[in-house]
């Protein structure tokens, strides 16, 4: 699994400034990670009075990090349409990652990734988006096995799973952490910012279900799939994204490399992962092709 | 832009379950049924329910004698190295000439614009075309006709955007109401297994189960509590948004209340902002339900276009007793 590459994924949480840059800071200069995804993906709001990006992209890159600058999930007003044209404006100089079909139209004809938000389900979809210029594809997460490997054997592009983190279920043009707290989402007061990795959401018997973001829906349980990386890799998927949290994602991504270097079995790494995040649920069902929230044991 | 919408008159698109619920919703005055075929290629593949090719041949005579259009949706997405049932759906509805195909998949859609360029193309919810440039991307690509508009935008919203695109635009009108954007929500599958995207299921009825506790009854998904409900509450189905869950110590409707989406009361601002058509939701409805839906919307539309107008009251026909415009006032956000 040498060749394989680790990504960072975009930050889906309202940090402040400060914490996000010191954040990409230590991940420019620890984290053994290939690529960064930098901007904001859920909430356009979240993006006022955030000026720290030039100055952790150019560490990031100083690094030698590639930077990718990662375009809003659901695009609707016209603060969004301008937000989405300012970026794609970019494209000359980043690789920049659509999540809506906005986003791929502005950037057609031009070398341009496809993330995890676009519905790339089968062969032909997958072509239309290659023929278009997506260099990469970060495939849906509800993708088995099977239509992975399908997909797999079918792409000239670099295709990209996610091995780390909450899953982001869904999107609303209403914002659960405002209605949450009997705000409206025009004087939401950023509360989301209260919840750096989502706000728990349990059943009314205390079952763990859901975690809120913003206008964002988060799986309940840490998608990992660290023991399905030889599987991935024997398929043909050389990249793989670690979802940003709350945690020393330093030394996660460190654990992810030393797996996929093959300096720690799969059970080491698990070992290593679960002692660094010891009260998290991990799932991996929708690998196996059953309720993604579910967890299977494999050898 | 040029505009083919002529909004002089809204036209009514209704929910075909069954080749009965067809002729129901034709007879009541539907001008449009929508309808899918009995398998995962339609996005509300339930037991029971849905047309086999042959009930679609006949449907399309039913319709087409009494003067009504027939759509087929095939709105789920292709499963990757298993796309037969996906573009044998798309020759088969260009085959019997139904009056549009409403595919979601950019796959399906470049496919069936290629193989048969003078079926007429709709593009479904499911596909989340949100803004301007993500529609005309699709009229662009594959000559798409219409537009199924995403519950996230407010009618000022729809109106600018239907200044600025130059195919129609059809609504959701009357039942079940989505609060996440279509086509991008995998709660289902998280819990269930099942997805809307890939097996045209949303919670599935498979998955559910009532347990009565004493006074209280508990509705359960995949062993998940969704709601619970008290001697005198009405039990509703546990769709998983609209059930009740607790966050930050509070317990409640945390994504949406069990609640019909209802537009009777705005169809003349609908009409202003240059809207074409109204979907009402139901293809798993009885038959009754579908025949009174039906007739109310047609007294509303047509007062509507005499320049008359009024909320009508459907509180019996809605979930929960309550109705809502959802997205379309801004204070549901």
């Amino acid at each position: 699994m040498q060749n394989a590459r680790l990504n960072l994924g975009p930050l889906l949480f309202n940090w402040d400034s400060g914490k996000i840059r010191d954040f990409y800071f230590r991940i420019a200069d620890e984290a053994p990670v290939d690529r960064v995804h930098i901007g904001e993906v859920v909430c356009a709001k979240r993006l006022a009075g955030k000026d720290y990006l030039p100055e952790v992209m150019d560490r990031l890159t100083a690094a030698g990090k590639q930077v990718v600058l990662s375009g809003l999930a659901l695009i609707m007003d016209g603060r969004d349409q301008q937000i989405t044209r300012d970026l794609t404006e970019l494209a000359d100089d980043y690789l920049i990652e659509a999540n809506d079909i906005s986003t791929v139209s502005l950037l057609r004809g031009r070398p341009h990734a496809i993330g995890p938000f676009i519905n790339v389900y089968n062969e032909a979809t997958l072509k239309y988006y290659e023929q278009g210029g997506a260099t990469h594809i970060s495939l849906p997460y509800e993708l088995p096995e099977t239509s992975l490997q399908a997909l797999s054997a079918h792409a000239e592009s670099a295709l990209e799973v996610q091995v780390f983190g909450r899953l982001p279920l869904a999107i609303s043009a209403r914002c659960y952490h405002a209605r949450a707290h009997k705000l409206s989402k025009d004087g939401c007061q950023y509360v989301c910012d209260k919840d750096p990795d989502g706000l728990p959401v349990t059943t009314m018997e205390g079952q763990n279900f859901l975690a809120i973001n913003g206008l964002q829906t988060l799986s309940y349980s840490y998608c990992n799939l660290m023991a399905e990386l030889p599987a991935l890799t024997a398929m043909g998927i050389r990249d793989f994204r670690l979802s940003p949290h709350d945690v020393d994602m330093v030394r996660i991504s460190r654990i992810y490399r030393d797996r996929l270097n093959d300096r720690l079995s799969s059970p080491e790494a698990n070992d290593a992962l679960e002692q660094e995040m010891f009260a998290i649920e991990f799932s991996n069902g929708y690998y196996h092709g059953v309720a993604g929230r579910e967890q299977i044991n494999i050898a | 832009m040029t505009s083919e919408k002529t909004p002089s008159k809204l036209e009514l698109v209704c929910p075909a379950g069954t080749p009965a619920a067809l002729r129901v919703a034709v007879d009541a005055g539907a001008d449009t049924v929508y309808l899918g075929f009995r398998d995962a290629t339609n996005a509300r593949n339930f037991p029971g329910l849905n047309f086999s090719v042959a009930e679609l041949e006949e449907a399309l005579d039913y319709a087409h004698s009494h003067d009504a259009r027939v759509l087929l949706a095939v709105n789920t997405y292709a499963q990757a190295g298993n796309d037969d049932a996906w573009t044998q759906a798309v020759d088969n509805a260009a085959r019997l000439k139904v009056d549009a195909l409403i595919l979601a998949d950019i796959g399906l859609l470049d496919y069936a614009h290629r193989a048969h360029p003078d079926l007429r193309l709709h593009l479904s919810v499911q596909a989340s075309a949100s803004n301007p440039v993500a529609i005309q991307h699709y009229v662009k690509e594959f000559g798409v006709r219409r537009v199924v508009l995403p519950r996230v935008l407010t009618v000022p919203e729809i109106k600018s955007l239907n200044q600025e695109i130059d195919i129609e635009t059809e609504v959701f009108a009357f039942g079940g109401m989505c609060p996440m954007a279509e086509g991008r929500c995998s709660l289902s599958s998280y819990i269930t297994g099942k997805s809307p995207n890939m097996n045209g299921v949303c919670s599935p009825a498979s998955h559910v189960a009532y347990i009565q506790q004493g006074r209280t009854l508990t509705s359960n998904l995949a062993g998940f509590t969704i709601n619970s409900f008290g001697p005198h509450e009405q039990a509703g189905y546990p769709t998983l948004c609209k059930g009740r869950f607790t966050a930050n110590d509070e317990t409640g409707y945390l994504f949406e209340e069990p609640t019909s989406l209802n537009v009777t009361g705005i169809l003349s601002e609908l009409m202003a902002a240059g809207v074409t058509a109204l979907k009402i939701e139901g293809r798993q409805r009885s038959k009754a339900y579908v025949r009174e839906v039906v007739q109310n919307f047609r007294q509303a539309i047509d007062q509507a276009a005499r320049g008359e107008g009024g909320k009508i009251a459907m509180d019996n026909l809605s979930e929960g007793g309550q109705n809502t415009t959802g997205a379309y006032d801004k204070k549901w956000m």
